[in-house]
């Protein structure tokens, strides 16, 4: 194992987590070096998404560590880990679809206004949220005419666009994205590329978590191969090929330390 | 800020304008007021003696005590909740103001404060169960309905009656114009506006339509569903307590029978109003008006002298129909 990097931004070590006689994530490291894209794949059932969780906080490994940028951290729930600035895009999104972009990106974080009104009659300040909903989403080149549709009314595109930058806006160490092309189409998945890649633009790191190889092999620098609760490799995608990130998945293939 | 606005397909100014119709159809409240003004309108053509400011005001009288308990239904519904207990909660809440104002000579406004403090305790009862244990609210409410009937019945059987008039006082009228006006359906419409406010401007309103919505993502978002749902019932059991002294204006007796059918004659109000039974859509000044389309139905017809019964089986297929406009938009959105 590579003892602490300096680049180190987030880092694992020896996760386990039980579900029932299930062992999602059987003693899996795991490090993410700052600026990059990391790739995490692996098969169904791999334990992607657990890790995930227990790096986002939305669940508690039985054992192992976690860092941030060098210090040991434990996230006892997701607001923990979104205070040190680990933002995560869920896989099913964790949008609601009834209220609006705004209030969507602005959940459990609503600015109240200034004043008597905002301490006393707690009034939410909508102007303001508005303003800086409309940059964060032109920030990220996300077309939609109006902040205040229902997100429920969006395209599967549009809904992964409001849920990555609310991420982005509030991230100040970690993007973690799971699964973010798997319900979208070839021309909805280009928009979500390019929204990765502005997100690295502005400097944070990010986990991607994806099943579509092409998408990987373009957008990683490096990627975390998953196999049965573990990492069983990392590898760059210059080095290998597709054909050999699929061997080293499944199984058929194994690869001696090398990260 | 207009910038990178692509994507949207162009439209025809036919289609944006039918869509204009569309979108203001379904705006919050449009639907069930068009549904009020054509029942008054309908009315209004069958006995000159509806549209009358003196009956208006019977109208909202009949409506004050359902009213009131519907906006506690309403913060309830849009978590995707349902409480069967409130009107027994709150007869349970009345009785006991009365009983201890006039029998054990408590000062009318400490019984007030009991009363409601029982009715809050009886809303943070429910929201613990549907919270912590995480049992259905259905049969959560279903059990306080019964403990909260059995208690009462328990505590006594018979109506309370001499009530101080500190007690009763919101059952006093003043006159606006010509009209007779409760202070009691002011203080009905002043919670609408407290609800609408909070609802509308505040984190935990916005929360409250969060939660019901979609939970999961709501817990995600660093909110703690457990401590809202929990002040959600609270809340709603607070707003029993004032329907109960509300009902002790009305009626100016405490009585262990009132409030039977209450329930799910606030669940009408609300459905009525637009908000949906999914949780997460919806609006509490939807609910006024769903709560008034109901009294205007029952009094018009009653003016027109149709028998009682089928002033209940109308209500009956209003709240089918509105459920049906629910189901069927709610499966166009998802
Ligand atoms: N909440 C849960 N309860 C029970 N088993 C679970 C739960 N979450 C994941 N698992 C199990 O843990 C294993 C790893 O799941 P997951 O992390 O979702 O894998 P991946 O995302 O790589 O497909 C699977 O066998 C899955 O069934
Ligand atoms: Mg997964």
């Amino acid at each position: 194992m590579n003892d602490l990097q300096p680049n180190s931004v987030l880092r694992a070590s020896g996760l386990v987590k039980h579900f029932g006689h299930v062992v999602a994530l059987d003693g899996a490291d795991f490090e993410l070096l700052s600026g990059e894209i990391l790739a995490v794949i692996g098969d169904n059932g791999a334990g992607k998404s657990t890790l995930i969780k227990a790096l986002s906080g939305a669940l508690i490994p039985d054992e192992g560590e976690i860092y941030l940028n060098g210090a040991l951290v434990h996230f006892h729930n997701p607001l923990d880990a979104r205070r040190m600035g680990i933002e995560t895009v869920y896989q099913d999104l964790a949008v609601a679809p009834a209220l609006n972009i705004m209030e969507n990106i602005f959940l459990g974080r609503e600015i109240r206004r200034a004043g008597i009104l905002g301490s006393l009659l707690r009034m939410l300040d909508k102007q303001r949220m508005m303003d800086d909903t409309i940059r964060y989403m032109s920030d990220l080149k996300i077309g939609i005419q109006s902040m205040s549709q229902p997100v429920g009314t969006l395209s599967g595109g549009q809904r992964q666009g409001v849920a990555v930058a609310r991420s982005a806006a509030f991230a100040q160490n970690v993007v973690i994205m799971d699964e973010p092309t798997a319900a979208l189409g070839v021309k909805e998945s280009r928009m979500v590329v390019e929204l990765i890649r502005q997100v690295r633009t502005r400097g944070l790191p990010v986990i991607l978590i994806s099943h579509n190889m092409p998408l990987v092999f373009e957008l990683a620098d490096r990627i975390h191969i998953q196999r049965l609760g573990r990492r069983v490799a990392v590898i760059r995608p210059d080095e290998y090929s597709m054909a050999d990130a699929v061997a080293i998945m499944t199984g058929a293939k194994e690869v001696e330390s090398a990260h | 800020m207009s910038d990178a606005l692509v994507h949207e397909r162009p439209q025809s100014g036919w289609q944006r304008s039918r869509a204009g119709v569309a979108h203001f159809l379904t705006l919050p409240g449009v639907g069930p007021l068009l549904a009020l003004l054509i029942a008054m309108l309908f009315f209004a053509t069958q006995t000159d003696k509806f549209f009358t400011g003196r009956n208006f005001s019977l109208v909202v009288q009949q409506v004050i005590v359902v009213g009131t308990l519907a906006i506690g239904q309403t913060l309830i519904i849009l978590t995707a909740g349902i409480d069967l207990s409130n009107g027994m909660v709150m007869a349970l809440g009345s009785v006991i103001m009365a009983s201890l104002a006039v029998e054990f000579g408590v000062p009318p406004v400490f019984a007030i404060l009991i009363g409601l403090a029982i009715t809050t305790a009886f809303g943070i009862l429910n929201g613990s169960l549907v919270a912590l244990v995480k049992l259905p609210p259905f049969i959560v409410t279903l059990g306080t309905l019964n403990i909260a009937y059995a208690i009462t019945r328990i505590y006594r059987t018979t109506t309370i009656s001499n009530l101080p008039t500190t007690i009763t006082f919101l059952g006093n009228t003043f006159t606006l114009g010509e009209t007779a006006i409760t202070y009691g359906s002011v203080v009905m419409l002043v919670i609408y506006l407290i609800a609408w406010f909070i609802l509308r401007e505040t984190s935990w309103g916005r929360h409250v339509y969060a939660v019901g919505d979609n939970p999961e993502a709501t817990r995600l978002a660093g909110i703690s569903t457990t401590r809202l749902l929990i002040s959600v019932y609270g809340a709603a059991g607070f707003i029993y307590g004032i329907a109960g002294l509300l009902l002790i204006a009305r009626t100016q007796v405490g009585d262990p029978q009132a409030g039977q059918t209450a329930n799910l004659d606030s669940i009408t109000a609300v459905v009525l109003g637009g908000t949906s039974l999914f949780g997460g859509r919806g609006n509490v000044l939807g609910t006024l008006i769903g709560a008034l389309i109901v009294g205007v139905f029952r009094n018009g017809l009653q003016l027109m002298g149709i028998p009682s019964m089928y002033q209940v089986l109308v209500t009956g297929i209003l709240v089918i129909l509105a459920v049906s406009v629910d189901q069927f938009s709610h499966r166009g959105q998802a």
